[in-house]
């Protein structure tokens, strides 16, 4: 009987250890959770987004914080895993006592956070979860979920409306990544709304995420009538594909969507390559918005780099979701919910924008121009 | 009183039951939190994993990296069922079905590939986890595609979690137990010689392969019950590896040691959390500090039984006797 009795009091004491951690309210801080992928396997998107938070969350307390409290954020790091990621959010929720969570990045570990948040009434927000069905599904909108960023199909629909207003292309060619779901998404969208406007589809391409030669297909479309390229997918194949079509003598714009968005972009197609390609983004470094230019040069101050999309997502995520907390009536989840719900005309670096019923911000879409593999026009487009 | 006790089978059960009734009255008073069951679910689906993966691996010595193409089967299949019919019918219909299927995948897929041995073996079932994945990216209507199902009913509760976890260890101990176990762990050893004593090493090569894909389909099925959201590239290559480096570190042919380690890493990852810039650092550093000093895994191919147990317990009582 004495080992079964020793057994016990050990799984108790274990037990006790993890539970005296959890820390008491203090009244004098607001409590909010980052929830990134700062290792594995998308981990660049994380840790950008992380630092854009780390960024305005320092400016926010060094102006005194929310009426009088400091912001205080627990930041986890979900290991770029779902299951992680779902764990995690239950953690901020339960133990931290966060009142928003901020993040994940990706839509896949983000819509694993949801069910959580909706169970315990917290809203979670994202920066950069783009997918469609994120927010709102066939069973309506997901109650405590926001985000921050316009979604896949929006960028297609934008970037088709590029092509035949402000290029006035009428003969496309589409070259997707039908791995991800992002990729398809966009090419869905693109091929719908330029068919709609009058366009041509001359044909359509399809490659996986990880192919290293597209010679095959850019041999099978040389020939073909066509006056423009879309390519729906990520930097690590983009860049292979113009490199390669640009060789092959392929000189007629090529459009992509925020996927392009990596200085990897340049290192694979080479400066030369990188001329008359026009890409969505969420935010534009040549924007001379004095907002944008000061983000730009507190970031450059602060972490010695220039800001990519993420980072300026991840500084308008914790603005805007500081600036629902102010506005809340009490320090809960479904007042800050609400809160988030009402946000009107909220001015970020991302450009200004307004939270519509399916919890998605109504804003601008910017197309960058590249010219040399640098960007050298900005256009904002849509509304 | 005494000979009670001295009932293996009796004694087992009352363990069982203390761990069950302590967990449940730590999740009950509020000490073992929300966050810690999460913590909890995932250690439980480790431990299935590690262990059904330790039957082919460690005591059939087919090294096999195809352990996560099997659990997406399973979790696949359940969360389909659990969408369509969100009871705890369809839950359990759910978890059987994902285990039948797995196993009968496992069972086509063992029938050519385990004539292949050692390396080629390894990469055969890697293939067929990587198959798996693109049919389940591929087939849109039905998977919906790279997105991923979502919105799957969580119905994963502590006694179903036991109930899983246990009847998995005790099923595949009794199994090693018994002349079955005992011809897969002779494969093991001399696949040679065993087929000259008359095994037929085929059959039981594909034997273990079905029962380890029935266990790791349950174990995809808990997943999708209890973690919301399934997408294919969640099970890929890393995944496989996941449970390998489990059952490795636990020690290859020993269930309590993939059961220990499970638990381990799982710890281990817990406490480092708060350092999540280098976590994955210190985590690897120390598993390749552990490998170094055993490299046969925390208890190499020994069991941490009952008797063990009670030999220690018991000794200062009983010296004479052992």
């Amino acid at each position: 009987m004495k080992k079964v009795l020793s057994l016990t009091l050990v799984l108790v004491l274990i037990s006790t250890l993890f539970a005296g951690c959890s820390g008491a309210a203090n009244s004098n801080e607001i409590r909010i959770g980052i929830n990134y992928e700062l290792t594995g396997k998308i981990a660049t998107y994380g840790q950008s987004s992380v630092e854009g938070i780390e960024l305005a969350l320092e400016q926010i307390n060094a102006a005194g914080g929310v009426n009088g409290k400091l912001i205080k954020a627990t930041k986890y790091d979900n290991k770029s895993d779902n299951a992680e990621a779902t764990t995690l959010t239950t953690k901020l929720i339960t133990k931290d006592k966060v009142i928003t969570v901020l993040g994940p990045a990706t839509s896949g570990a983000f819509k694993s956070t949801i069910p959580v948040a909706i169970k315990n009434k917290v809203p979670v927000i994202s920066g950069s979860a783009t997918a469609d069905d994120v927010t709102v599904d066939k069973n309506g909108v997901k109650e405590y979920a926001f985000r921050i960023c316009f979604n896949d199909s929006y960028q297609g629909t934008a970037m088709a409306n590029f092509a035949l207003n402000n290029l006035s292309k009428k003969k496309a060619v589409v070259i997707m990544d039908s791995s991800s779901d992002y990729g398809k998404g966009l090419a869905e969208n693109f091929v719908t709304t330029f068919i709609a406007g009058g366009g041509e589809v001359v044909a359509q391409e399809a490659y996986v995420a990880g192919d290293k030669d597209f010679n095959a297909i850019i041999t099978k479309i040389k020939d073909k009538d066509f006056d423009v390229i879309f390519i729906p997918g990520y930097y690590e194949e983009a860049g292979l594909i113009i490199k390669q079509a640009r060789t092959q003598g392929i000189d007629v714009p090529i459009l992509g969507a925020d996927g392009f968005d990596s200085p990897v972009l340049l290192e694979l197609a080479g400066p030369e390559a990188l001329n008359n390609v026009y890409y969505s983004n969420h935010y534009s470094s040549l924007d001379q918005d004095p907002k944008v230019v000061k983000f730009i040069q507190d970031f450059k101050a602060k972490y010695n780099k220039e800001p990519d999309a993420f980072a300026a997502l991840g500084y308008d995520l914790a603005m805007f979701a500081v600036d629902a907390i102010s506005r809340a009536k009490e320090l809960t989840g479904p007042a800050v919910k609400e809160a988030l719900e009402a946000t009107e005309n909220f001015e970020g670096i991302t450009g200004s924008f307004s939270v519509d019923e399916f919890h998605n911000p109504v804003k601008a879409i910017v197309v960058i121009g590249l010219e040399n593999g640098v960007p050298a026009t900005s256009i904002k487009a849509g509304q | 009183m005494k000979k009670i006790f001295e009932n293996d089978g009796l004694k087992k059960l009352i363990l069982l039951i203390l761990i069950f009734g302590i967990v449940q009255l730590l999740i009950t008073t509020g000490i073992i939190s929300p966050y810690l069951q999460e913590t909890l679910v995932t250690l439980c689906i480790n431990i299935i994993l590690a262990v059904s993966l330790n039957l082919i691996t460690g005591f059939t010595g087919q090294l096999s990296l195809g352990h996560a193409g099997f659990m997406s089967i399973g979790a696949y299949t359940c969360a389909l069922i659990t969408l369509n019919m969100p009871t705890t019918t369809g839950f359990i219909l759910g978890v059987l079905a994902g285990a039948v299927t797995a196993a009968l995948f496992g069972f086509l897929v063992g029938l050519p590939t385990l004539r292949l041995k050692g390396d080629y073996l390894a990469i055969a079932t890697l293939g067929m986890a990587e198959i798996i994945k693109v049919i389940f990216i591929n087939l849109d209507s039905i998977t919906n595609g790279a997105a991923g199902l979502n919105n799957i009913p969580q119905f994963v509760t502590w006694p179903w979690m036991f109930l899983f976890t246990a009847g998995t260890i005790l099923i595949i101990t009794n199994l090693l137990n018994s002349s079955h176990g005992r011809a897969c762990i002779s494969i093991r050893e001399d696949e040679i010689a065993s087929e000259a004593m008359g095994i037929n090493t085929t059959k039981y090569k594909v034997a273990a392969f079905t029962i380890g894909a029935f266990f790791a389909g349950i174990a995809g099925a808990l997943y999708a019950s209890n973690f919301y959201f399934i997408e294919p590239n969640q099970f890929g290559f890393l995944k496989s590896i996941d449970v390998l480096v489990i059952v490795v570190f636990g020690g290859m042919g020993s269930i309590s040691g993939s059961v220990i380690a499970a638990t381990a890493l799982a710890v281990i990852s817990t406490l480092l959390q708060s350092f999540s810039e280098v976590r994955m650092i210190l985590y690897a550093v120390l598993l390749v500090i552990i490998m170094i000093f055993r490299p046969q895994g925390l208890m190499g191919s020994k069991e941490l039984s009952l008797s063990v147990l009670g030999r220690l317990g018991n000794s200062d009582s009983k010296k004479g006797r052992v």
